[in-house]
This record gives structure tokens, C-alpha cells and sequence, in this order.
């Protein structure tokens, strides 16, 4: 029987691979989304265009100006002469925000008060505005610190001393990027499953394999094996850009990476067999496929964190394998996980897995 | 019923067949109305980047003293700060960061509260907590920074009080938020998203089932008909643009009076964006599938070309500006960069023109380019 199952299985790769189309979907793609999306998901900011309106004529307000032109987040400053400037180049997005220095800025410091800052910014880049406010924060907070001496006057203190573990520079890349490796194995497993045995049973060539000898098993068996073994190369070539592209530090085992790697693609090409066995045409597999992948992406932790979620979302993602195997691969990467970090997330990822094989082979038996 | 001749007939004959087929697959408006809907959902209540609280580790190496007593219950009492365990040493607390159980470590020092610093307050101003983050997630990193900082920051303040010593602060900045005053991530995802849901429509839908039919060789079928080359493309285009208008109806009447989100410009320029918006993502559709003439490629080239960019490189959540250049260069042709810019505007400030018209042009202008390519290529396959 096996040598059938094998027949089967080679078959099924030079389909994949005799293909030029498919073989480019399959293996180039993947890479130029890796190369486009890692250098687009960033929610860093900088090269900020920011307006300046200083109505103080006194020394401390020039030497704020001087600091906040200086600041490399601040690539194009705007100076601004009157309020009613302001307006217009928010509206139209000219910049991001404006700081407004008060008149009385330079006076109030030098009488033992507060000068007081305005910093005006657009809501409709809501976290590129919390994220400037803490760039100008820091400037205000350091021209303070500087300047104090020289007035007499006691520094406010500010003594955390802040050390960001696994990622110094909180490069956003590092973030990124495993999470995108996950993405696209998901859309792989899927396509190779679901939507060519759609094809397939459109083009009734899938009729043809259930008159062979083969029992449904075998048959599904059949199409799990090239599509792991897909998965696993695809997997491996992006792997290899991360790091030698990338250079996102690997510090976890090997090992572990793989089995993560095998067990995510059964679970995911579980999905796609289950969404081929509910559905007659290429159009309803692709509808499926969207159905799963984009709540599957978007509750995963790929750009916003799940603690960030409302807690019935956060329930419902604990259905979703793409979470955990985000969780396990930005574990592996940065934070060389031990296994008993690994096992939480690992086996919901077996349960999965095993949950949605033994549903699309159940369903193919019926439906078929 | 009037009767109608030549071209508006076979117009209507068309548009006719054509929105039989979107009735009669449920898949098609599964993809039209529940997708988006769905979309929305998860969008505009799951997508957040607002962090309401972060999971925080305490360690007080000594906790026998009053003052590191009086730090620990700030913390404990912060509503930002959620404090899962409170341990001796670092070593204790350090295989929760790695296991992602908490998105920090607070370390409070043995000598924090020794007896000199209680006594001087030059000494006492020298106190210091460490604080390390869990840099594999920058964004929570971040934010988990900044709400220890403020707890510290105002226990301090107090301390000093307590000491008799109100420091004046030399200067203070006060941040305020236009358009969003709350910041709430919903008044911009959902708006911005209204440019995936009809990329999924126009360019999604319409490529796999302009596809299909050159699959089958219906497409030739209808060229053998006295059907003309323009009348077939407007013909396939009418069901599918009212579709994504319909959709876009009541995606608006959903985020104003079930989502609360604020409606501050007019309905004619969001119809007017829209509209344009749409007939670029149909444009795009069909030309896919006029290349492509097959479902599979052209699935997988709508979703690189026309559904990942709409979501990554439109400005939507990832901010342009901070792109690399070569990247910033391709986001130019795409149209969903001016949709979101468009969108977001209309929704959140009003009909700022001087905004809307660059950018309302520039997906006008993509849309003639696509249009043209689209009947050059129908064409020279004909011949």
C-alpha cells in the first residue's frame, strides 16, 4: 500500500514543481514579500517633519529650537510666525504636529517658574503622535536637566534606569520579522492545500485519484507530505534571509525551530484540507483561505500585541495556530526559550493540528 | 418597459447575467458583505495599539523599610500596571521575561532605602530603581517604559513634599492631540480599512471571476457575440462597482452609529473617493485577470499586488515616512496610499480640498493607466 501512497507523493511534488508558475508562487515570492513587508511593518517613527512656532523672543526658547532642529528624529522643521498658519498645515498634513513655545518661556525660567510647552499633533497618525511626544518629552526633559545648574534651581530627578533585555535598540525589524516568517508559511500551507485540491476537483481530476486504489487517507496523506515538505523549504530559505539579510540574532536552539516549524504547517495544512473538503470551486477555496488567513493574521500578535486586544478576542484567538507560532518563533529567536516555555504554546499547536486533520479527513469520507 | 436598442441593450443583457451569477454563488456575497463585516470587527475593536495595561515583575531586594514599602504600593496601585508576582532576587524574575509571562522587571535595589538616603535629601535625590523591558516587543517595551516612569515620577514628587521640597519644574509640555483627542486606534483603523474591504471586492472578486471565464472559454464565447470590447468590460464592472458601493454604505452607517466613530467631512467626498477608489481596484481586477486567465495565479497575484500593499504599504497602520526610500517610491503607484490619506481625512477632520483633490487625481490618473493597459491587453489577444 505504501509504495501507492509514494507513487502518490511524487506525483504531487512534480505537479508542484513542473509548474513554473507555481514554482515561483511558492519559493520567489515568499522572499520579496520577506524583503518588502520587513522594511514596511515598522511603527517606528522618524524623518518627522515638525512645525515650530516660537513666540518666545528670549534666550531658553532659541535654545529649545536649537535642540528639537537638532535631534535626528527631525529631518524638516517648519518655522511658523502666526497662529493662524497652524491650521492649514495640519489639515493638510504638511507635518506631523507643531510645538508651540509660550511667551512667556524664557521669562517664567528665569523667575523660578515653568516655561510652558504646546505640543499640537495629528490624530489621525495616532501612534506616530505618542511617539513624538516622547521624542520632544525627552528633549524638554534633558534641556531642563542641562540648564538647571546655571540658574541655581534643583533638577527634577528621574532615576530609572532603563535597559530594553533581548533588543537594545528596540529595532522593530527584529519584531517583524519572525512574525512575516509565520505569516507566509500559513498562506503557503494553505494555498498548497486548499486551493489546488479545489482545482483539482474543478478540473475533476481529483475523481480521477478517488477511483484509484487509494483509500481517502492515503490520499490526503498524499497531499500533506509535499505541502510540509514546501512548507519546510520555504520555511528554511526565509530562516536564512533573516539572519544573513536581516541580521535578526538567533540565540535559541535549532532544534526547536523545526519542530515548531512541523508542527505549525500540520496544523495550518489541516485548515486548508479542512477548507477543501466544505467547498466545490477555486472561488469558495480562496473565499475560505481569506475567511482563515486575515483573522488568523490579525489576531495574532503580528503588529499589535494580544494583550492589546479586548478579552473575548483574546479568547477567540486561542483557537488560532498562528499565535502560538508566533509566540514560539519570537521565543526561539531573541529569547532562547527552554522547553518548558515552549510546551504552553506547542501542544494547543499539537491539539490544532490533530483537531483539524482528523476533521477534513472526516469530512472528506463523507462528502466524497 | 421602454425598449432599448443596439449598445443598451447588450449593456443591460450583460450587467443582467452578470449580477445573476454574484446572486446565485453565495461565495460572492459571502466576499461582499460577511467578510468585510467580519473585517471591520476585528479591525475596528480587536486591532489596538492603545496599551491599556502591561504585566510588570517586582523585585525588592529589601522590602523590610518603609520607603521601598511606599514605592511597592504605587505600583501595586497603578491601574497601567498590572503586577503578577513580587520576588527577592533578579534571578527569580528573570525566566518570566524570558517566558513572556511579564513585559518587564522592576528592580529596587538593596541600598535604595538606606539610612543616609533617609536622612539627606541631596542623597535621597540620588535614588535609583532599574527597570529591564522585554525588547521583543519594541511597542510594549516602550510603554512599559513610560508607565514606570510616571509612577516613579509621581512617588517622587511625593517624597519630596514629604521632605518639604517642592521642586519646580523648569518646563512642562502638554501634549494635545488634534482630530482624536482620545487617541483611540478605531477612529483610524476602521476608516482605513475600508480600503482593504474594497480591494478584497473590486480587484479580489473580479479577478477570479473575469478569470474563471477565460478558464472555462466563456470569455470567447461572449466575443463571438455582437457584444463590443467596451460594452463587455463596462458590462462586468457595473455589478461588481454597485456591490462595493453597497458594501461601502453600510460599512459607513456600521462605524457611525454602532461604532461611534466620528463622521466630520462630507458624504459627497466619500462617495466621490470611494467611487474612484473602486473603479481603480476593478481596473486592477480585470487586468490580473486578462494576464493571468487563471484563478490560481490570479488569486495569488491580486492578493501581492492589489490586497498586501492595500493593508502594508498604505499608510494604513505603518507610517510611510518611515519607510526606506526605495519602498516609499513603489507606495506611489499604489492607489490604496491615497484612499487611506483620503479616508482618514474625511472622517476624522472634513472636506479639507486642498488635501482631497491631489490625491483623489492621483487615483484617477492610476485608474486610466490600468483601464488602458486592461483594453490594449483584451485586445491584442482577440487579433
Amino acid at each position: 500500500m505504501w509504495h501507492r501512497v509514494w507513487a502518490l507523493i511524487v506525483k504531487e511534488i512534480q505537479m508542484l514543481w513542473q509548474d513554473k508558475r507555481t514554482r515561483s508562487v511558492l519559493l520567489i515570492t515568499p522572499l520579496i514579500q520577506l524583503i518588502i513587508f520587513a522594511n514596511a511593518a515598522t511603527l517606528a517613527v522618524d524623518h518627522i517633519s515638525l512645525g515650530i512656532y516660537n513666540k518666545d523672543n528670549g534666550k531658553y526658547g532659541y535654545e529649545m529650537v536649537q535642540r528639537v532642529a537638532g535631534s535626528k528624529y527631525f529631518s524638516n522643521i517648519i518655522f511658523i510666525n502666526k497662529q493662524s498658519q497652524i491650521k492649514p498645515l495640519m489639515d493638510r498634513q504638511k507635518v506631523y504636529g507643531v510645538l508651540v513655545i509660550d511667551s512667556t518661556f524664557s521669562k517664567n525660567i528665569l523667575n523660578k517658574g515653568t516655561g510652558q510647552l504646546q505640543l499640537l499633533l495629528d490624530g489621525r497618525r495616532a501612534n506616530a503622535a505618542q511617539i513624538i511626544t516622547g521624542y520632544i518629552s525627552d528633549i524638554s526633559d534633558q534641556f531642563s536637566q542641562n540648564i538647571a545648574p546655571e540658574l541655581n534651581r534643583k533638577r527634577q530627578s528621574s532615576s530609572v534606569i532603563i535597559r530594553n533585555q533581548f533588543n537594545p535598540n528596540l529595532e522593530f525589524k527584529w519584531f517583524t520579522i519572525p512574525a512575516i516568517l509565520g505569516t507566509l508559511l500559513a498562506l503557503t500551507g494553505i494555498i498548497v492545500t486548499a486551493l489546488a485540491v479545489a482545482r483539482e476537483r474543478e478540473m475533476g481530476t481529483f475523481d480521477q485519484l478517488l477511483v484509484s486504489p487509494l483509500t481517502m487517507t492515503n490520499i490526503l496523506f498524499g497531499k500533506t507530505v509535499p505541502a510540509l515538505l514546501v512548507g519546510l523549504l520555504q520555511g528554511t530559505l526565509m530562516f536564512v534571509c533573516s539572519i544573513w539579510m536581516f541580521s535578526v540574532p538567533f540565540t535559541g536552539s535549532l532544534v526547536m525551530f523545526y519542530l515548531a516549524i512541523f508542527i505549525y504547517l500540520l496544523a495550518v495544512i489541516g485548515v486548508g484540507l479542512f477548507i477543501s473538503s466544505l467547498v466545490k470551486t477555486q472561488q469558495q477555496a480562496i473565499l475560505g483561505a481569506f475567511l482563515f488567513v486575515v483573522p488568523a493574521v490579525s489576531t495574532s500578535g503580528f503588529a499589535t500585541s494580544i494583550q492589546n486586544m479586548p478579552v473575548w478576542l483574546q479568547d477567540a484567538s486561542l483557537i488560532n495556530p498562528t499565535r502560538y507560532f508566533l509566540a514560539i518563533v519570537r521565543g526561539i529567536f531573541l529569547r532562547n526559550i527552554s522547553y518548558s516555555d515552549l510546551w504552553p504554546n506547542l501542544i494547543p499547536l499539537m491539539i490544532i493540528a490533530t483537531i483539524t486533520l482528523t476533521a477534513a479527513t472526516w469530512f472528506f469520507k463523507r462528502r466524497i | 418597459m421602454k425598449k432599448l436598442t443596439g449598445s443598451a441593450q447588450r449593456l443591460r443583457a450583460l450587467v443582467y447575467k452578470e449580477s445573476l451569477q454574484i446572486i446565485r454563488d453565495p461565495s460572492s456575497i459571502l466576499i461582499a458583505f460577511v467578510l468585510p463585516i467580519i473585517l471591520l470587527i476585528i479591525f475596528g475593536l480587536g486591532l489596538s495599539l492603545d496599551t491599556s495595561t502591561v504585566r510588570v515583575a517586582l523585585v525588592a531586594e529589601q522590602s523590610d523599610n518603609q520607603m521601598t514599602q511606599s514605592l511597592l504600593a504605587s505600583f501595586y496601585n497603578s491601574s497601567y500596571i498590572d503586577v503578577v508576582t513580587q520576588t527577592q532576587t533578579m534571578n527569580q524574575a528573570e525566566p518570566l521575561l524570558v517566558g513572556a509571562k511579564v513585559n518587564a522587571i522592576v528592580d529596587i535595589p538593596s541600598n535604595f532605602a538606606s539610612r543616609e538616603k533617609l536622612a539627606d535629601i541631596n542623597k535621597f535625590k540620588n535614588a535609583e530603581i532599574f527597570v529591564k523591558t522585554d525588547g521583543s516587543d519594541p511597542n510594549i517595551a516602550n510603554f512599559a517604559a513610560n508607565y514606570i516612569k510616571a509612577v516613579w515620577g509621581v512617588w517622587m514628587q511625593q517624597q519630596m513634599l514629604n521632605f518639604k521640597e517642592a521642586v519646580v519644574p523648569i518646563t512642562n509640555m502638554i501634549p494635545r492631540y488634534w482630530y482624536n483627542e482620545e487617541l483611540k486606534s478605531r477612529n483610524f483603523i476602521f476608516p482605513g480599512s475600508f480600503a482593504i474591504i474594497l480591494v478584497i471586492i473590486g480587484a479580489l472578486l473580479t479577478a477570479l471571476v473575469v478569470a474563471r471565464e477565460w478558464e472555462r472559454g466563456t470569455m470567447e464565447a461572449l466575443f463571438a457575440t455582437p457584444v463590443r470590447l467596451g460594452e463587455l468590460i463596462v458590462g462586468k464592472l457595473i455589478p461588481y462597482f454597485c456591490l462595493g458601493m453597497g458594501t461601502i454604505t453600510v460599512c459607513t452607517i456600521l462605524a457611525i452609529y454602532v461604532f461611534d466613530v466620528p463622521f466630520r467631512g462630507s458624504l459627497f467626498a466619500l462617495y466621490l473617493a470611494s467611487t474612484l477608489y473602486m473603479l481603480s481596484s476593478l481596473s486592477l481586477g480585470l487586468l490580473i485577470s486578462t494576464i493571468t486567465k487563471d484563478q490560481f495565479v490570479a488569486s495569488q497575484m491580486t492578493t501581492m499586488i492589489a490586497f498586501l500593499p492595500s493593508m502594508l504599504l498604505s499608510g494604513f497602520v505603518f507610517e510611510i515616512s518611515s519607510m526606506p526610500k526605495w519602498l516609499q517610491i513603489i507606495t506611489y503607484v499604489i492607489p490604496a496610499r491615497y484612499f487611506v490619506t483620503c479616508i482618514k481625512t474625511i472622517f476624522m477632520v472634513g472636506d479639507v480640498w486642498a488635501l482631497l483633490l491631489p490625491n483623489i487625481l492621483c487615483i484617477a490618473v492610476i485608474t486610466a493607466l490600468l483601464l488602458g493597459a486592461t483594453l490594449a491587453k483584451t485586445q491584442k489577444r482577440l487579433m
